[in-house]
Protein backbone atom coordinates (compact mmCIF):
# COMPACT_ATOMS: atom_id res chain seq x y z
CA UNK A 1 0.00 0.00 0.00
CA UNK A 2 1.31 3.44 -0.96
CA UNK A 3 0.54 5.87 1.84
CA UNK A 4 0.97 9.64 1.89
CA UNK A 5 0.93 11.46 5.22
CA UNK A 6 0.41 15.23 5.16
CA UNK A 7 2.26 16.83 8.07
CA UNK A 8 2.83 20.31 9.44
CA UNK A 9 5.36 22.07 11.60
CA UNK A 10 3.72 23.93 14.47
CA UNK A 11 4.68 25.70 17.68
CA UNK A 12 4.54 22.98 20.30
CA UNK A 13 1.53 23.77 22.54
CA UNK A 14 2.84 21.81 25.46
CA UNK A 15 6.27 23.48 25.44
CA UNK A 16 5.26 27.08 24.87
CA UNK A 17 3.50 29.87 26.63
CA UNK A 18 1.81 31.61 23.74
CA UNK A 19 1.85 35.39 23.99
CA UNK A 20 1.00 38.18 21.56
CA UNK A 21 3.58 40.26 19.73
CA UNK A 22 3.64 43.98 20.40
CA UNK A 23 1.64 44.77 17.25
CA UNK A 24 -1.11 42.32 18.24
CA UNK A 25 -1.26 40.91 14.72
CA UNK A 26 0.51 37.66 15.48
CA UNK A 27 1.77 35.57 18.34
CA UNK A 28 5.32 36.18 19.54
CA UNK A 29 7.26 33.63 17.53
CA UNK A 30 10.87 34.49 18.42
CA UNK A 31 11.41 31.95 21.17
CA UNK A 32 8.89 29.31 20.22
CA UNK A 33 9.79 25.64 20.16
CA UNK A 34 8.52 24.11 16.92
CA UNK A 35 7.86 20.45 16.27
CA UNK A 36 5.79 18.20 14.07
CA UNK A 37 2.07 18.57 14.82
CA UNK A 38 1.24 15.93 17.43
CA UNK A 39 -1.63 14.25 15.57
CA UNK A 40 0.46 14.12 12.38
CA UNK A 41 3.09 12.12 14.23
CA UNK A 42 0.45 9.54 15.16
CA UNK A 43 -0.62 9.47 11.49
CA UNK A 44 2.94 8.70 10.36
CA UNK A 45 3.26 5.92 12.96
CA UNK A 46 -0.05 4.42 11.82
CA UNK A 47 1.11 4.48 8.19
CA UNK A 48 4.38 2.75 9.16
CA UNK A 49 2.49 0.05 11.06
CA UNK A 50 0.21 -0.56 8.07
CA UNK A 51 3.07 -1.00 5.58
CA UNK A 52 4.86 -3.25 8.11
CA UNK A 53 1.84 -5.56 7.87
CA UNK A 54 0.83 -5.37 4.21
CA UNK A 55 3.89 -3.93 2.43
CA UNK A 56 4.28 -0.70 0.49
CA UNK A 57 5.85 2.58 1.46
CA UNK A 58 5.16 5.76 3.36
CA UNK A 59 5.78 9.26 2.02
CA UNK A 60 5.49 12.47 4.00
CA UNK A 61 4.66 15.85 2.52
CA UNK A 62 4.32 19.35 3.89
CA UNK A 63 3.50 22.78 2.55
CA UNK A 64 6.04 25.28 3.82
CA UNK A 65 9.59 26.54 3.54
CA UNK A 66 13.18 25.51 4.27
CA UNK A 67 12.54 25.37 8.02
CA UNK A 68 9.99 22.65 7.46
CA UNK A 69 12.54 20.19 6.10
CA UNK A 70 13.40 19.30 9.70
CA UNK A 71 10.00 17.70 10.33
CA UNK A 72 10.14 15.81 7.03
CA UNK A 73 13.52 14.39 8.09
CA UNK A 74 12.23 13.60 11.55
CA UNK A 75 9.40 11.51 10.09
CA UNK A 76 11.84 9.92 7.61
CA UNK A 77 13.95 8.94 10.60
CA UNK A 78 10.83 7.21 11.95
CA UNK A 79 10.69 5.17 8.75
CA UNK A 80 9.01 7.20 6.00
CA UNK A 81 10.78 6.45 2.68
CA UNK A 82 10.23 9.78 0.97
CA UNK A 83 9.83 13.39 2.03
CA UNK A 84 8.50 16.10 -0.28
CA UNK A 85 8.37 19.85 0.34
CA UNK A 86 5.71 21.89 -1.46
CA UNK A 87 7.13 25.38 -1.36
CA UNK A 88 6.45 28.61 -3.20
CA UNK A 89 6.28 32.26 -2.11
CA UNK A 90 2.60 32.17 -3.07
CA UNK A 91 2.00 29.40 -0.51
CA UNK A 92 3.32 31.41 2.45
CA UNK A 93 -0.02 32.52 3.84
CA UNK A 94 -2.39 30.04 2.25
CA UNK A 95 -5.49 29.27 4.32
CA UNK A 96 -6.78 25.75 4.94
CA UNK A 97 -8.53 25.61 1.61
CA UNK A 98 -5.38 26.81 -0.15
CA UNK A 99 -3.27 24.12 1.54
CA UNK A 100 -5.83 21.48 0.58
CA UNK A 101 -5.67 22.70 -3.05
CA UNK A 102 -1.85 22.55 -3.07
CA UNK A 103 -1.92 19.01 -1.62
CA UNK A 104 -4.58 18.01 -4.14
CA UNK A 105 -2.33 19.09 -6.99
CA UNK A 106 0.50 16.97 -5.57
CA UNK A 107 -1.70 13.90 -5.03
CA UNK A 108 -3.11 14.19 -8.55
CA UNK A 109 0.42 13.79 -9.96
CA UNK A 110 1.17 10.67 -7.91
CA UNK A 111 -0.58 7.47 -6.98
CA UNK A 112 -1.46 6.85 -3.36
CA UNK A 113 -3.90 4.30 -1.98
CA UNK A 114 -4.29 6.01 1.34
CA UNK A 115 -3.79 9.60 2.47
CA UNK A 116 -3.55 10.44 6.17
CA UNK A 117 -3.54 13.75 8.01
CA UNK A 118 -3.57 14.56 11.70
CA UNK A 119 -7.03 15.40 13.00
CA UNK A 120 -6.13 19.03 13.62
CA UNK A 121 -3.20 21.40 14.01
CA UNK A 122 -2.55 24.36 16.28
CA UNK A 123 -5.42 26.40 14.86
CA UNK A 124 -7.94 23.71 15.84
CA UNK A 125 -9.63 23.97 12.45
CA UNK A 126 -9.60 20.25 11.56
CA UNK A 127 -10.26 21.15 7.93
CA UNK A 128 -7.53 20.18 5.46
CA UNK A 129 -8.19 16.42 5.31
CA UNK A 130 -11.92 16.75 4.66
CA UNK A 131 -11.35 19.46 2.05
CA UNK A 132 -8.64 17.45 0.30
CA UNK A 133 -10.92 14.39 0.14
CA UNK A 134 -13.77 16.45 -1.32
CA UNK A 135 -11.44 18.03 -3.91
CA UNK A 136 -10.16 14.57 -4.92
CA UNK A 137 -13.65 13.09 -4.69
CA UNK A 138 -12.27 10.41 -2.36
CA UNK A 139 -14.21 9.09 0.63
CA UNK A 140 -13.23 10.65 3.97
CA UNK A 141 -13.43 9.90 7.67
CA UNK A 142 -12.28 12.12 10.53
CA UNK A 143 -11.18 11.35 14.10
CA UNK A 144 -10.02 7.88 13.09
CA UNK A 145 -8.68 5.87 16.04
CA UNK A 146 -8.37 2.39 14.52
CA UNK A 147 -7.48 1.05 11.07
CA UNK A 148 -7.57 -2.54 9.86
CA UNK A 149 -6.70 -3.42 6.26
CA UNK A 150 -9.41 -5.77 4.96
CA UNK A 151 -8.03 -6.22 1.43
CA UNK A 152 -6.45 -4.18 -1.38
CA UNK A 153 -9.63 -2.20 -1.84
CA UNK A 154 -11.02 -1.46 1.59
CA UNK A 155 -10.28 -0.74 5.25
CA UNK A 156 -12.23 -1.23 8.44
CA UNK A 157 -11.94 1.94 10.50
CA UNK A 158 -13.07 3.22 13.88
CA UNK A 159 -13.98 6.86 14.55
CA UNK A 160 -13.94 8.45 17.97
CA UNK A 161 -17.44 9.69 18.78
CA UNK A 162 -19.06 10.97 21.99
CA UNK A 163 -18.50 9.35 25.37
CA UNK A 164 -15.53 7.27 24.26
CA UNK A 165 -17.70 5.21 21.91
CA UNK A 166 -16.34 4.11 18.56
CA UNK A 167 -18.16 4.23 15.23
CA UNK A 168 -17.01 1.37 13.00
CA UNK A 169 -17.21 1.63 9.20
CA UNK A 170 -15.85 0.11 6.04
CA UNK A 171 -14.21 2.57 3.65
CA UNK A 172 -13.06 2.07 0.07
CA UNK A 173 -9.56 2.94 -1.13
CA UNK A 174 -8.29 5.36 -2.16
CA UNK A 175 -9.47 7.48 0.74
CA UNK A 176 -8.42 10.27 3.10
CA UNK A 177 -8.46 9.72 6.86
CA UNK A 178 -7.76 12.24 9.61
CA UNK A 179 -6.04 10.51 12.50
CA UNK A 180 -6.87 11.12 16.17
CA UNK A 181 -4.12 11.17 18.78
CA UNK A 182 -3.81 8.00 20.86
CA UNK A 183 -4.40 5.59 17.94
CA UNK A 184 -0.93 4.07 18.53
CA UNK A 185 2.32 4.76 20.35
CA UNK A 186 4.60 6.73 18.01
CA UNK A 187 8.13 5.35 18.00
CA UNK A 188 11.02 7.27 19.49
CA UNK A 189 13.38 9.08 17.15
CA UNK A 190 16.93 9.59 18.36
CA UNK A 191 19.67 11.84 17.04
CA UNK A 192 21.28 8.84 15.35
CA UNK A 193 18.10 8.23 13.34
CA UNK A 194 17.96 11.87 12.27
CA UNK A 195 21.62 11.82 11.22
CA UNK A 196 21.03 8.69 9.14
CA UNK A 197 18.57 10.55 6.89
CA UNK A 198 20.33 13.93 6.97
CA UNK A 199 21.80 13.66 3.49
CA UNK A 200 18.77 12.22 1.67
CA UNK A 201 17.66 14.86 -0.84
CA UNK A 202 14.18 16.28 -0.33
CA UNK A 203 12.57 17.30 -3.61
CA UNK A 204 10.80 20.66 -3.63
CA UNK A 205 7.80 21.35 -5.83
CA UNK A 206 6.66 24.90 -6.50
CA UNK A 207 3.39 26.18 -7.95
CA UNK A 208 4.47 25.76 -11.57
CA UNK A 209 5.72 22.19 -11.03
CA UNK A 210 2.46 21.34 -9.29
CA UNK A 211 0.33 23.16 -11.85
CA UNK A 212 -1.31 25.20 -9.10
CA UNK A 213 -2.76 28.59 -9.96
CA UNK A 214 -1.03 30.89 -7.42
CA UNK A 215 -4.04 33.21 -7.36
CA UNK A 216 -6.25 30.39 -6.14
CA UNK A 217 -4.14 29.50 -3.11
CA UNK A 218 -2.43 32.71 -1.99
CA UNK A 219 -3.59 34.86 0.88
CA UNK A 220 -5.39 37.36 -1.35
CA UNK A 221 -7.65 34.62 -2.67
CA UNK A 222 -8.73 33.35 0.74
CA UNK A 223 -12.42 33.65 1.64
CA UNK A 224 -11.55 33.41 5.33
CA UNK A 225 -8.89 35.73 6.76
CA UNK A 226 -7.48 36.11 10.25
CA UNK A 227 -7.57 39.77 11.24
CA UNK A 228 -5.70 39.67 14.54
CA UNK A 229 -4.87 37.71 17.64
CA UNK A 230 -6.00 38.81 21.07
CA UNK A 231 -6.13 37.54 24.62
CA UNK A 232 -9.73 36.98 25.61
CA UNK A 233 -11.22 38.53 28.70
CA UNK A 234 -13.14 35.58 30.05
CA UNK A 235 -15.26 36.02 33.14
CA UNK A 236 -13.36 36.77 36.31
CA UNK A 237 -10.95 33.88 35.90
CA UNK A 238 -9.38 32.01 38.78
CA UNK A 239 -8.32 33.62 42.04
CA UNK A 240 -4.56 33.17 41.63
CA UNK A 241 -2.70 32.18 44.78
CA UNK A 242 0.63 33.97 44.77
CA UNK A 243 2.09 32.89 48.12
CA UNK A 244 4.89 30.45 48.80
CA UNK A 245 4.22 26.80 48.04
CA UNK A 246 3.51 26.15 51.73
CA UNK A 247 1.09 29.07 51.94
CA UNK A 248 -0.66 27.98 48.76
CA UNK A 249 -1.06 24.45 50.11
CA UNK A 250 -2.59 25.73 53.33
CA UNK A 251 -4.98 27.95 51.41
CA UNK A 252 -5.98 25.19 49.00
CA UNK A 253 -6.64 22.79 51.87
CA UNK A 254 -8.78 25.37 53.62
CA UNK A 255 -10.83 25.91 50.44
CA UNK A 256 -11.17 22.20 49.65
CA UNK A 257 -12.31 21.53 53.22
CA UNK A 258 -14.91 24.30 52.94
CA UNK A 259 -16.28 22.59 49.81
CA UNK A 260 -16.54 19.24 51.57
CA UNK A 261 -13.58 17.74 49.74
CA UNK A 262 -11.59 16.67 52.81
CA UNK A 263 -12.45 13.54 54.73
CA UNK B 1 -27.88 38.19 3.87
CA UNK B 2 -28.15 34.68 2.50
CA UNK B 3 -30.57 32.17 3.85
CA UNK B 4 -29.34 30.54 7.10
CA UNK B 5 -29.75 26.82 7.77
CA UNK B 6 -29.07 24.93 11.00
CA UNK B 7 -28.14 21.27 10.71
CA UNK B 8 -29.96 19.47 13.52
CA UNK B 9 -28.28 16.47 15.13
CA UNK B 10 -30.77 14.11 16.77
CA UNK B 11 -30.91 10.78 18.52
CA UNK B 12 -33.79 8.49 19.44
CA UNK B 13 -36.30 10.96 18.01
CA UNK B 14 -35.06 13.95 20.02
CA UNK B 15 -33.07 16.94 18.72
CA UNK B 16 -29.71 17.49 20.42
CA UNK B 17 -28.85 20.48 22.64
CA UNK B 18 -27.07 21.95 19.65
CA UNK B 19 -30.39 22.84 17.96
CA UNK B 20 -31.07 25.73 20.34
CA UNK B 21 -27.41 26.81 20.26
CA UNK B 22 -27.36 26.96 16.44
CA UNK B 23 -30.59 28.97 16.52
CA UNK B 24 -28.92 31.45 18.91
CA UNK B 25 -25.87 31.62 16.59
CA UNK B 26 -28.13 32.24 13.57
CA UNK B 27 -29.85 35.11 15.40
CA UNK B 28 -26.47 36.49 16.30
CA UNK B 29 -25.57 36.65 12.59
CA UNK B 30 -28.88 38.21 11.61
CA UNK B 31 -31.44 39.09 14.27
CA UNK B 32 -34.19 39.26 11.66
CA UNK B 33 -33.31 35.95 10.02
CA UNK B 34 -35.77 33.13 10.06
CA UNK B 35 -33.31 30.26 10.03
CA UNK B 36 -34.41 26.95 8.59
CA UNK B 37 -33.72 23.60 10.21
CA UNK B 38 -32.17 20.76 8.19
CA UNK B 39 -33.07 17.36 9.59
CA UNK B 40 -31.82 14.18 7.93
CA UNK B 41 -32.94 10.74 9.00
CA UNK B 42 -35.49 8.06 8.50
CA UNK B 43 -38.88 6.86 9.75
CA UNK B 44 -41.04 7.95 12.69
CA UNK B 45 -38.05 9.18 14.73
CA UNK B 46 -37.31 11.74 12.03
CA UNK B 47 -40.96 12.81 12.00
CA UNK B 48 -41.02 13.41 15.74
CA UNK B 49 -37.81 15.50 15.59
CA UNK B 50 -39.26 17.62 12.76
CA UNK B 51 -42.55 18.08 14.61
CA UNK B 52 -40.79 19.24 17.78
CA UNK B 53 -38.63 21.75 15.86
CA UNK B 54 -41.69 23.51 14.38
CA UNK B 55 -42.01 25.61 17.53
CA UNK B 56 -38.55 27.14 17.09
CA UNK B 57 -37.86 27.15 13.32
CA UNK B 58 -40.08 28.79 10.69
CA UNK B 59 -39.10 26.09 8.18
CA UNK B 60 -38.11 22.57 8.99
CA UNK B 61 -36.61 20.83 5.99
CA UNK B 62 -37.16 17.11 6.30
CA UNK B 63 -34.63 14.90 4.50
CA UNK B 64 -35.93 11.35 4.75
CA UNK B 65 -34.00 8.53 3.13
CA UNK B 66 -33.49 4.86 3.99
CA UNK B 67 -29.73 5.35 3.91
CA UNK B 68 -29.81 8.26 6.37
CA UNK B 69 -30.95 6.25 9.40
CA UNK B 70 -27.39 6.49 10.76
CA UNK B 71 -25.79 9.95 10.46
CA UNK B 72 -22.97 9.08 8.04
CA UNK B 73 -21.46 12.45 7.09
CA UNK B 74 -20.54 11.20 3.61
CA UNK B 75 -24.22 10.50 2.83
CA UNK B 76 -25.58 13.54 4.65
CA UNK B 77 -23.22 15.74 2.64
CA UNK B 78 -24.51 14.37 -0.66
CA UNK B 79 -28.11 14.94 0.42
CA UNK B 80 -27.39 18.52 1.54
CA UNK B 81 -25.57 19.38 -1.69
CA UNK B 82 -28.65 18.29 -3.62
CA UNK B 83 -31.22 20.27 -1.63
CA UNK B 84 -29.45 23.44 -0.48
CA UNK B 85 -30.04 26.61 -2.52
CA UNK B 86 -26.94 28.48 -3.81
CA UNK B 87 -25.09 30.75 -1.37
CA UNK B 88 -26.65 29.21 1.75
CA UNK B 89 -25.11 29.72 5.16
CA UNK B 90 -25.06 26.37 6.94
CA UNK B 91 -24.47 26.08 10.70
CA UNK B 92 -23.25 22.77 12.10
CA UNK B 93 -22.09 21.86 15.63
CA UNK B 94 -18.29 21.55 15.94
CA UNK B 95 -18.38 17.99 17.24
CA UNK B 96 -17.43 14.57 15.89
CA UNK B 97 -20.15 14.88 13.25
CA UNK B 98 -19.50 18.50 12.27
CA UNK B 99 -15.77 17.82 11.92
CA UNK B 100 -16.67 14.95 9.60
CA UNK B 101 -19.19 16.92 7.53
CA UNK B 102 -18.15 20.57 7.44
CA UNK B 103 -14.89 20.81 5.46
CA UNK B 104 -16.01 18.58 2.59
CA UNK B 105 -19.44 20.21 2.47
CA UNK B 106 -17.85 23.64 2.05
CA UNK B 107 -15.84 22.39 -0.94
CA UNK B 108 -18.85 20.76 -2.60
CA UNK B 109 -20.96 23.91 -2.07
CA UNK B 110 -18.06 26.12 -3.11
CA UNK B 111 -18.67 28.05 0.09
CA UNK B 112 -16.33 29.48 2.70
CA UNK B 113 -15.54 27.30 5.72
CA UNK B 114 -15.25 28.78 9.20
CA UNK B 115 -14.51 26.13 11.84
CA UNK B 116 -15.13 26.09 15.57
CA UNK B 117 -16.41 29.61 16.18
CA UNK B 118 -17.21 30.91 19.67
CA UNK B 119 -18.80 34.22 18.92
CA UNK B 120 -19.99 36.45 16.10
CA UNK B 121 -18.21 39.78 16.52
CA UNK B 122 -19.46 41.84 13.62
CA UNK B 123 -21.63 41.59 10.51
CA UNK B 124 -21.41 43.99 7.60
CA UNK B 125 -23.20 42.96 4.44
CA UNK B 126 -21.93 39.49 3.59
CA UNK B 127 -18.72 39.95 5.60
CA UNK B 128 -19.01 38.18 8.95
CA UNK B 129 -16.34 38.50 11.64
CA UNK B 130 -16.04 35.64 14.11
CA UNK B 131 -14.09 34.90 17.27
CA UNK B 132 -12.11 31.64 17.27
CA UNK B 133 -9.44 30.20 19.51
CA UNK B 134 -6.04 28.86 18.55
CA UNK B 135 -3.19 27.14 20.38
CA UNK B 136 -5.50 25.12 22.56
CA UNK B 137 -7.35 28.23 23.76
CA UNK B 138 -4.24 30.16 24.79
CA UNK B 139 -5.08 32.97 22.36
CA UNK B 140 -8.16 34.08 20.44
CA UNK B 141 -8.40 35.46 16.93
CA UNK B 142 -10.85 37.46 14.87
CA UNK B 143 -11.43 35.91 11.45
CA UNK B 144 -13.45 37.50 8.69
CA UNK B 145 -15.34 35.47 6.16
CA UNK B 146 -16.79 36.60 2.87
CA UNK B 147 -20.09 34.72 2.88
CA UNK B 148 -21.33 36.08 -0.46
CA UNK B 149 -20.97 32.61 -2.00
CA UNK B 150 -22.30 30.94 1.10
CA UNK B 151 -20.55 29.56 4.16
CA UNK B 152 -20.33 26.43 6.24
CA UNK B 153 -19.75 27.42 9.87
CA UNK B 154 -19.13 24.98 12.71
CA UNK B 155 -20.20 26.21 16.13
CA UNK B 156 -18.29 25.40 19.37
CA UNK B 157 -20.67 23.36 21.58
CA UNK B 158 -21.77 25.41 24.57
CA UNK B 159 -20.48 28.72 23.20
CA UNK B 160 -23.92 30.08 22.29
CA UNK B 161 -26.55 30.10 25.01
CA UNK B 162 -30.06 29.18 23.94
CA UNK B 163 -32.12 32.37 23.92
CA UNK B 164 -35.76 32.62 24.86
CA UNK B 165 -38.01 33.49 21.95
CA UNK B 166 -41.72 33.34 21.27
CA UNK B 167 -42.68 29.98 19.76
CA UNK B 168 -43.33 30.01 16.03
CA UNK B 169 -45.76 27.99 13.98
CA UNK B 170 -43.18 26.50 11.67
CA UNK B 171 -43.93 24.36 8.64
CA UNK B 172 -42.34 21.07 7.73
CA UNK B 173 -41.06 21.10 4.16
CA UNK B 174 -40.47 17.59 2.84
CA UNK B 175 -37.36 17.74 0.64
CA UNK B 176 -36.89 13.98 0.51
CA UNK B 177 -37.81 13.61 -3.15
CA UNK B 178 -34.90 15.87 -4.15
CA UNK B 179 -32.32 13.59 -2.54
CA UNK B 180 -32.54 10.80 -5.12
CA UNK B 181 -29.94 8.04 -5.03
CA UNK B 182 -27.10 8.28 -2.52
CA UNK B 183 -23.87 6.40 -3.10
CA UNK B 184 -21.14 6.00 -0.59
CA UNK B 185 -17.75 4.42 -0.35
CA UNK B 186 -17.91 4.54 3.46
CA UNK B 187 -20.42 2.13 5.01
CA UNK B 188 -21.45 2.27 8.67
CA UNK B 189 -21.12 -1.09 10.44
CA UNK B 190 -21.79 -0.61 14.15
CA UNK B 191 -21.08 1.48 17.22
CA UNK B 192 -18.79 -0.06 19.82
CA UNK B 193 -19.70 1.22 23.29
CA UNK B 194 -16.85 2.30 25.58
CA UNK B 195 -15.75 -0.29 28.13
CA UNK B 196 -16.14 0.31 31.85
CA UNK B 197 -12.86 0.60 33.67
CA UNK B 198 -11.65 -0.46 37.10
CA UNK B 199 -12.70 2.84 38.70
CA UNK B 200 -15.91 4.74 37.98
CA UNK B 201 -14.80 8.38 38.01
CA UNK B 202 -18.40 9.55 37.57
CA UNK B 203 -19.23 8.38 41.10
CA UNK B 204 -16.56 10.35 43.00
CA UNK B 205 -17.08 13.67 44.83
CA UNK B 206 -13.42 14.60 44.55
CA UNK B 207 -11.26 14.04 41.47
CA UNK B 208 -7.52 14.47 41.21
CA UNK B 209 -7.32 14.97 37.47
CA UNK B 210 -4.00 14.90 35.67
CA UNK B 211 -2.92 16.16 32.26
CA UNK B 212 0.19 16.34 30.16
CA UNK B 213 2.00 18.02 33.06
CA UNK B 214 2.38 14.64 34.77
CA UNK B 215 5.08 14.05 32.13
CA UNK B 216 5.53 10.30 32.43
CA UNK B 217 3.77 7.14 33.50
CA UNK B 218 5.87 6.68 36.62
CA UNK B 219 4.57 9.99 37.94
CA UNK B 220 0.92 8.89 37.92
CA UNK B 221 1.56 7.43 41.38
CA UNK B 222 2.03 10.97 42.71
CA UNK B 223 -1.58 11.75 41.80
CA UNK B 224 -2.79 8.40 43.13
CA UNK B 225 -1.17 9.04 46.50
CA UNK B 226 -2.94 12.38 46.76
CA UNK B 227 -6.21 10.76 45.70
CA UNK B 228 -5.73 8.07 48.37
CA UNK B 229 -5.37 10.55 51.21
CA UNK B 230 -8.33 12.55 49.91
CA UNK B 231 -10.55 9.51 49.34
CA UNK B 232 -10.68 10.67 45.73
CA UNK B 233 -10.21 9.02 42.34
CA UNK B 234 -7.62 9.86 39.68
CA UNK B 235 -9.05 11.04 36.39
CA UNK B 236 -7.25 12.63 33.45
CA UNK B 237 -7.33 14.59 30.22
CA UNK B 238 -6.74 13.25 26.72
CA UNK B 239 -2.90 13.32 26.49
CA UNK B 240 -2.61 10.97 29.47
CA UNK B 241 -4.78 8.37 27.72
CA UNK B 242 -3.05 8.96 24.37
CA UNK B 243 0.24 8.13 26.07
CA UNK B 244 -1.32 4.97 27.63
CA UNK B 245 -0.54 6.16 31.16
CA UNK B 246 -4.16 5.63 32.24
CA UNK B 247 -7.12 3.76 30.79
CA UNK B 248 -9.63 5.49 28.53
CA UNK B 249 -12.30 5.06 31.24
CA UNK B 250 -10.41 7.64 33.34
CA UNK B 251 -10.67 10.37 30.69
CA UNK B 252 -12.87 13.40 31.36
CA UNK B 253 -14.19 15.15 28.26
CA UNK B 254 -16.47 15.06 25.25
CA UNK B 255 -14.80 11.90 24.00
CA UNK B 256 -14.53 10.48 27.52
CA UNK B 257 -16.68 10.59 30.66
CA UNK B 258 -18.91 13.36 31.93
CA UNK B 259 -18.27 13.91 35.64
CA UNK B 260 -20.06 15.91 38.35
CA UNK B 261 -17.70 16.07 41.35
CA UNK B 262 -17.87 18.61 44.18
CA UNK B 263 -14.14 19.35 43.92
CA UNK B 264 -11.99 19.01 40.80
CA UNK B 265 -8.22 19.33 41.09
CA UNK B 266 -6.94 20.03 37.57
CA UNK B 267 -3.25 19.15 37.77
CA UNK B 268 -1.09 19.96 34.75
CA UNK B 269 -4.21 20.19 32.58
CA UNK B 270 -4.25 22.98 29.98
CA UNK B 271 -8.05 23.13 29.75
CA UNK B 272 -8.99 22.37 26.15
CA UNK B 273 -12.71 22.89 25.54
CA UNK B 274 -13.20 19.19 24.81
CA UNK B 275 -11.94 18.46 28.32
CA UNK B 276 -14.04 21.17 30.00
CA UNK B 277 -17.13 19.81 28.21
CA UNK B 278 -16.90 16.73 30.43
CA UNK B 279 -17.02 18.69 33.72
CA UNK B 280 -20.60 19.36 34.80
CA UNK B 281 -22.42 20.40 37.96
CA UNK B 282 -20.27 23.50 38.60
CA UNK B 283 -17.63 21.90 40.84
CA UNK B 284 -15.02 23.89 42.78
CA UNK B 285 -12.05 23.78 40.42
CA UNK B 286 -8.48 24.13 41.67
CA UNK B 287 -6.00 24.42 38.79
CA UNK B 288 -2.28 23.83 39.20
CA UNK B 289 -0.18 24.43 36.09
CA UNK B 290 3.34 25.60 35.28
CA UNK B 291 2.03 27.67 32.36
CA UNK B 292 0.43 30.86 33.65
CA UNK B 293 -1.30 31.27 30.27
CA UNK B 294 -3.06 27.89 30.46
CA UNK B 295 -6.76 28.33 29.58
CA UNK B 296 -7.74 26.26 32.64
CA UNK B 297 -7.10 29.40 34.73
CA UNK B 298 -9.98 31.12 32.92
CA UNK B 299 -12.49 28.62 34.25
CA UNK B 300 -10.96 27.53 37.57
CA UNK B 301 -12.02 28.99 40.93
CA UNK B 302 -8.51 28.95 42.30
CA UNK B 303 -5.25 28.85 40.36
CA UNK B 304 -1.67 28.11 41.34
CA UNK B 305 1.28 28.47 38.99
CA UNK B 306 3.55 25.63 40.08
CA UNK B 307 5.04 22.33 38.98
CA UNK B 308 2.60 19.57 39.91
CA UNK B 309 5.48 17.11 40.31
CA UNK B 310 6.60 19.12 43.34
CA UNK B 311 3.30 20.62 44.45
CA UNK B 312 1.24 17.42 44.62
CA UNK B 313 3.64 15.42 46.84
CA UNK B 314 3.93 18.42 49.18
CA UNK B 315 0.13 18.66 49.33
CA UNK B 316 -0.17 14.93 50.03
CA UNK B 317 2.42 15.17 52.79
CA UNK B 318 0.61 18.07 54.43
CA UNK B 319 -2.70 16.18 54.44
CA UNK B 320 -0.99 13.12 55.95
CA UNK B 321 0.43 15.30 58.71
CA UNK B 322 -3.02 16.73 59.43
CA UNK B 323 -4.57 13.28 59.44
CA UNK B 324 -1.96 11.84 61.80
CA UNK B 325 -2.42 14.78 64.17
CA UNK B 326 -6.18 14.37 64.22
CA UNK B 327 -5.82 10.59 64.69
CA UNK B 328 -3.78 11.10 67.87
Amino acid sequence: MEILVCIRRVPDNSENEITLNSAGNDIERDELVYSVNEADNYAVEEALQIVAKVGGSVSVVTVGGEDDEEILRREMAMGASHGVLLSDPHFDKSDGRGIAAILKAFVAKSKYDLILTGVQAEDGAAQVGGMLAAMLDYPFASLVNSIEVLDDHKLKIGREIEGGNREMSEIDLPCVLSIQTGINEPRYVGMRGIRAVASIPIPTHDASVLGVNPKAVEEAGATVKRLDYFVPVVGKGAEMLAGSREENIDKVLELIAAKGGLK
Amino acid sequence: MSRIFAYIAHKDGVAGDSAAELLAAARSIDAAAKPSALVAGHGPELDSVCEALRSSFADVWKLAHDDLSHPNAELVRQALVKVLPPCSIVLVPHDHFGIDLGPGLSIKLNAAFVPDILQIAHVEGTAITFVRQEFGGQVSAHVRCDASSGAVITIRPGAFKATAAAPVQGVIVDKSAEIGILTTRRRYLQTVVAEDGDVDITKHAVLVSIGRGIQEKDNVGIAQELADVLGAAVSCSRPVVDSKWLEKSRQVGSSGKTVKPKVYLACGISGAFQHLAGIKGNPFIVAINKNSKAPIFQVADVGIVDDILEFLPALTEKIREMQSVSAK
